[in-house]
């Protein structure tokens, strides 16, 4: 059936393997752009977002732009309903994230890095800014021509998508671009930039600390290493974990489910709403579901219309509203939800709404209207009596 | 050089620069591919998504405006999967419009209409949305109409208002399904920094942005016995009227348009380029009083460059943006706001009629036009100067109403007195025309002979758009009075677009500008490509409208406007001299209004 991995948690994120903080920083200093390119590489590292770029030929691409302005962005806007991983590694380990930041800024010759973070981490701003000071102090310590700067959102969940949180920047409404071009071409300001997630900064550090290979013997041959998942809903162990990537949906509700899981949502709103029966073949990971790591685990007591509903409701309202697949879509899939719900119409418009969601994946502008169709199509295939009954 | 690409679209094999999109190479091969957010005069925004196509290999389906092609790509403009995702767009789009066509003046004009006949739309799939959405009608305004319940999002006008005009009077506001085109705190629009140029209401795909119609009120002056109804129609409204009709674009239809006004019932049909002459004499000698003020007076409080004023649009944004700097535009009315003055006083007086009982009209290629005449500086005459203005469309829609056809109209010429204008008068439908048109006059009252160009046509002005157009003309060879201005090079420059007037104004406000003389039309070519003009709108109509109305001025004998014998006529009979008395009362603004930045 699968080859999925045993449960297997990892501690390379909130551990520290060093006597000081600033040491993961003055270790990656010594090693050249190639060695670092070539570490990344090897580890197979994807964005840890959820999007899933592979990290090491994304700081290549910005690295080969002509020289002249550039920067590196860490996406902070941890905005994802049912992840929370980012916080933590921001509260807890910030030094990795900024190191991996100048890590970047080295390969790439970006001489200023932001830290975008969203509108509701703000309680945190004064202590994250206490740290990027400290930084910032060593870097010039260092004679090292990088700086950080902390940039605080307005609360919108589009301005995750990172072409939008460059127009949030630049002080525009947040609204996706057409691409290409890619922001390694460009990005803030029109200059080529990296922006990576808190995670991957954060796990870029380790891998150039533990080497590429080693990193890469974690984890299956599509997705190597491990990653942080935020586990919330209906477990008793709710929280953050580091686990390898591979094990199956199975295993997993083995271990954080209570024993009555009837769904889980894989990826938060913007993922799949796997059900129990396919728990056993879904391996989380490229290979199966894929996952920015929000793991949303739903009993037999919860309503699946109800949980859409939510969804939808989500969307709505935090679809930007520029274009038209995911502006209307949203509205006309919670509308119809509760039209078939109230029997004003036909079951059979699920099958319609199904279709809607696979135009606004195909047709959208950005990764928000394209991602709306994974809640919608496992609910309407595998929850179809919950819609209409 | 560009690098070649080499792509397949539709099984055709292209060849394009690269930076083309797959809209651009596919149109060039002669394959359509609808659109709807898309306009040739705006930036790209994608976010429509109708002209999405399949690539080969590729899960999603790009939108063909915004991509540029790559070496290989493989395109289908036509798959089912595109003819459904296509589809499925419209009646989404349909699903929060009002759909109420036919009592639509976009209805048959408009795009979304034209998207849901070619996609075969026969049902109504998706629930119908603009119950939640309480849509409001903005009719406050003069000038242009805002039915919410009709706007797509597109943000063609956002754009339009930022790129072309750099306002941003409208721009998108909220998000997700409450997202919306707005004003700034969602005021009416007649409260905000909007220009009321139109140029949105130009680029709008459907009934959204309109002008405000005063068609009604014109059939109930025509039809009211006691009414006196004189219309004047403006330079650029003869080259464009005829496209209402099928007609080409260029198409100079002057005696089918008066003669189609004399059908409406209107009691006297005049000329807007009779008051465009008188403009280029007042305007002429107000830049020379000022040359003369500050060259040879050293008179520091005259300001330079003048600055003309015929474009109402281009008024109202200086006095939103530059509200200091006001003294710099002319004082002159524009060729309208003349014409309105003197129909109620000079006219009057000579077809011995009561004021009180006329009712002027004007043509126009302009929807700002409708605020100036409800300006209250507009008053002169002791009444309202111009009581509607009607634009080129709103003219077309009354002649369709009369049941006139259009095509086999006699030609007809204007009414007496302030019907018969010069060549320079009609220039001033082209961007860069007052400036030709003014230049022509001051050149000979300084040096007593014809401005050195052949056929007088003063070519390097004729420009192209959207660009800031500088010229400079030496004076030699000066009459006694004019000696000040032996030698003397006197810079001049035109643009159209405030986006360039703001470029323009921005040095005159550093003290770097080294004009004396600056024109500004608002829309893109001046008034041929005004908001007022049969749509859609698009370049190749607005050159073909320019060619016409440099084309017509060669036909016409008389090129300067002093040359006018209406002219001579009316200063002596009537007005006296050049900015005095009379003139100075009826021709000229008693000053202007400085208004908010926001």
């Amino acid at each position: 059936m699968n080859d999925g991995k045993k449960i297997n948690r990892i501690d390379s994120i909130f551990k520290d393997y060093v006597d000081n903080k600033f040491d993961y920083l003055r270790m990656i200093m010594k090693m050249s752009n190639e060695e670092i390119i070539k570490d990344l590489m090897d580890s197979g590292l994807k964005g840890r977002g959820g999007a899933g770029f592979p990290t090491g030929n994304k700081w290549k691409l910005a690295a080969e732009q002509p020289s002249g302005e550039k920067f590196v962005v860490c996406n902070a806007d941890e905005g994802e309903p049912g992840t929370f991983k980012d916080k933590e590694i921001l509260l807890k380990v910030p030094h990795k994230v900024l190191t991996g930041m100048t890590a970047c800024s080295k390969v790439t010759g970006a001489k200023r890095g932001y830290i975008y973070l969203r509108w509701e981490y703000k309680f945190m701003k004064d202590d994250l800014q206490k740290s990027v000071d400290e930084f910032n102090e060593v870097l010039k310590e260092m004679k090292i021509d990088f700086k950080i700067y902390i940039f605080l959102g307005a609360g919108a969940y589009v301005c995750g998508e990172e072409s939008a949180l460059f127009d949030s920047m630049e002080g525009m409404r947040g609204e996706p671009r057409n691409k290409p071009p890619f922001p390694t071409v460009s990005g803030f300001m029109g200059k080529p930039t990296v922006i990576n997630n808190v995670e991957t900064f954060a796990t870029s550090t380790m891998i150039l600390s533990f080497g590429g290979e080693n990193y890469a013997k974690l984890g299956t041959d599509v997705s190597h290493g491990s990653k942080l998942f935020s586990i919330s809903g209906d477990t008793s162990i709710p929280g953050i974990y580091e686990l390898e990537l591979g094990m199956t949906l199975h295993e997993f509700v083995e271990k954080f489910g209570d024993g009555d899981t009837k769904a889980v949502s894989v990826g938060g709103v913007s993922g799949a709403l796997v059900p129990r029966k396919k728990f056993k073949d879904t391996i989380i990971g490229w290979e199966g579901v894929p996952t920015g790591g929000a793991m949303i685990l739903f009993n037999s007591t919860r309503s699946i219309y109800r949980i859409l509903h939510n969804y939808l409701d989500f969307f709505e309202e935090e679809s930007c509203g520029q274009c038209t697949p995911c502006r209307i879509g949203c509205q006309q899939l919670k509308k119809g939800i509760e039209a078939v719900k109230k029997g004003e119409e036909d079951p059979s418009y699920l099958d319609t709404l199904a279709n809607l969601s696979k135009v606004m994946n195909v047709s959208a502008k950005c990764g928000l209207g394209q991602s709306v169709m994974n809640p919608v199509l496992s609910a309407v295939n595998n929850f179809r009596e919950e819609l209409i009954y | 050089m560009k690098k070649i690409i080499n792509l397949t679209i539709d099984d055709q094999k292209i060849a394009v620069d690269e930076g083309t999109t797959i809209l651009e190479a596919a149109r060039k091969s002669g394959i359509k591919i609808p659109t709807l957010c898309y306009h040739e005069d705006l930036c790209i925004a994608g976010n429509c998504r109708i002209c999405v196509v399949e690539q080969e290999n590729m899960r999603s389906l790009p939108a063909a405006c915004a991509t540029p092609v790559s070496e290989g790509m493989v395109i289908n403009t036509n798959s089912t999967k595109v003819r459904n995702a296509r589809k499925f767009l419209v009646e989404l789009l349909l699903s929060e419009h009002n759909a109420d066509c036919t009592a639509c003046v976009k209805n048959r004009h408009c795009e979304l209409q034209t998207l849901a006949e070619q996609n075969h739309i026969r049902e109504h799939t998706f629930i119908d949305l603009k119950d939640d959405k309480n849509y409001t009608i903005d009719k406050l305004s003069p000038a242009i109409i805002i039915d919410y319940s009709k706007c797509i999002r597109c943000q063609r006008c956002v754009r339009t208002c930022e790129e072309i005009q750099a306002i941003s009077a409208l721009s998108a506001a909220y998000k997700g399904k409450d997202m919306k085109i707005t004003t700034f705190f969602e005021k009416p629009i007649n409260t905000v920094v909007c220009s009321t140029c139109g140029q949105c209401v130009a680029h709008c795909p459907t009934g959204a942005l309109t002008e405000h119609f005063y068609i009604d009120e014109v059939w109930d002056a025509i039809n009211d016995p006691d009414k006196h109804v004189v219309v004047q129609t403006a330079p650029s409204v003869r080259v464009a009227l005829g496209e209402e009709f099928g007609l080409k674009p260029g198409t100079i239809v002057t005696g089918k348009m008066v003669a189609a006004l004399r059908r409406l019932g209107f009691d006297e049909v005049e000329d807007t380029d009779f008051t465009a002459d008188l403009t280029v004499i007042e305007e002429g000698n107000e830049l020379l009083r000022r040359l003369k003020a500050k060259l040879a007076d050293k008179d520091e409080s005259v300001k330079l460059p003048m600055v003309t004023t015929c474009s109402p649009a281009w008024v109202k944004y200086c006095e939103h943006a530059f509200s200091d700097l006001l003294g710099h535009l002319s004082t002159c009315k524009s060729p309208m706001s003349m014409f309105g003055a003197l129909s109620k006083t000079y006219y009057a007086e000579k077809f011995k009629l009561d004021p009180a009982k006329i009712v002027s009209v004007a043509i126009m290629p302009c929807i700002a036009k409708k605020f100036e005449s409800n300006r209250p500086e507009m008053r002169a005459s002791g009444y309202k100067d111009t009581d509607y203005v009607l634009t080129t469309r709103e003219l077309a829609i009354m002649i369709k109403q009369a049941g006139i056809d259009f095509n086999t109209l006699k030609d007809s010429s204007f009414d007496s007195l302030m019907g018969v204008a010069s060549g320079a008068g009609l220039i001033f439908g082209n961007s860069g025309g007052v400036m030709e048109a003014a230049l022509r006059c001051a050149y000979m009252i300084v040096v007593g002979k014809d401005i050195p160009f052949e056929d007088l046509s003063i070519t390097p002005l004729h420009g192209s758009e959207g660009e800031i157009v500088e010229m400079s003309v030496k004076f030699t060879g000066t009459k006694p009075e004019w000696s000040f201005l032996e030698g003397v090079t006197v810079n001049v420059a035109h643009a159209n677009m405030l986006s360039n007037a703001y470029k323009i104004m921005e040095e005159i406000k550093n003290g770097t500008s080294k004009y004396h003389f600056v024109e500004i039309m608002s829309c893109p070519g001046g008034c041929i490509g005004g908001a007022g003009q049969p749509l859609p709108t698009n370049k190749a109509k607005r050159t073909a409208r320019k060619e016409a109305i440099y084309s017509g001025e060669k036909l016409i004998e008389i090129r300067k406007s002093q040359d006018n014998p209406e002219i001579v006529n009316i200063y002596d009979d009537y007005l006296g001299k050049p900015l005095e008395e009379k003139a100075h009362k009826l021709l000229h603004v008693p000053g202007f209004t400085p208004r908010k930045r926001y």
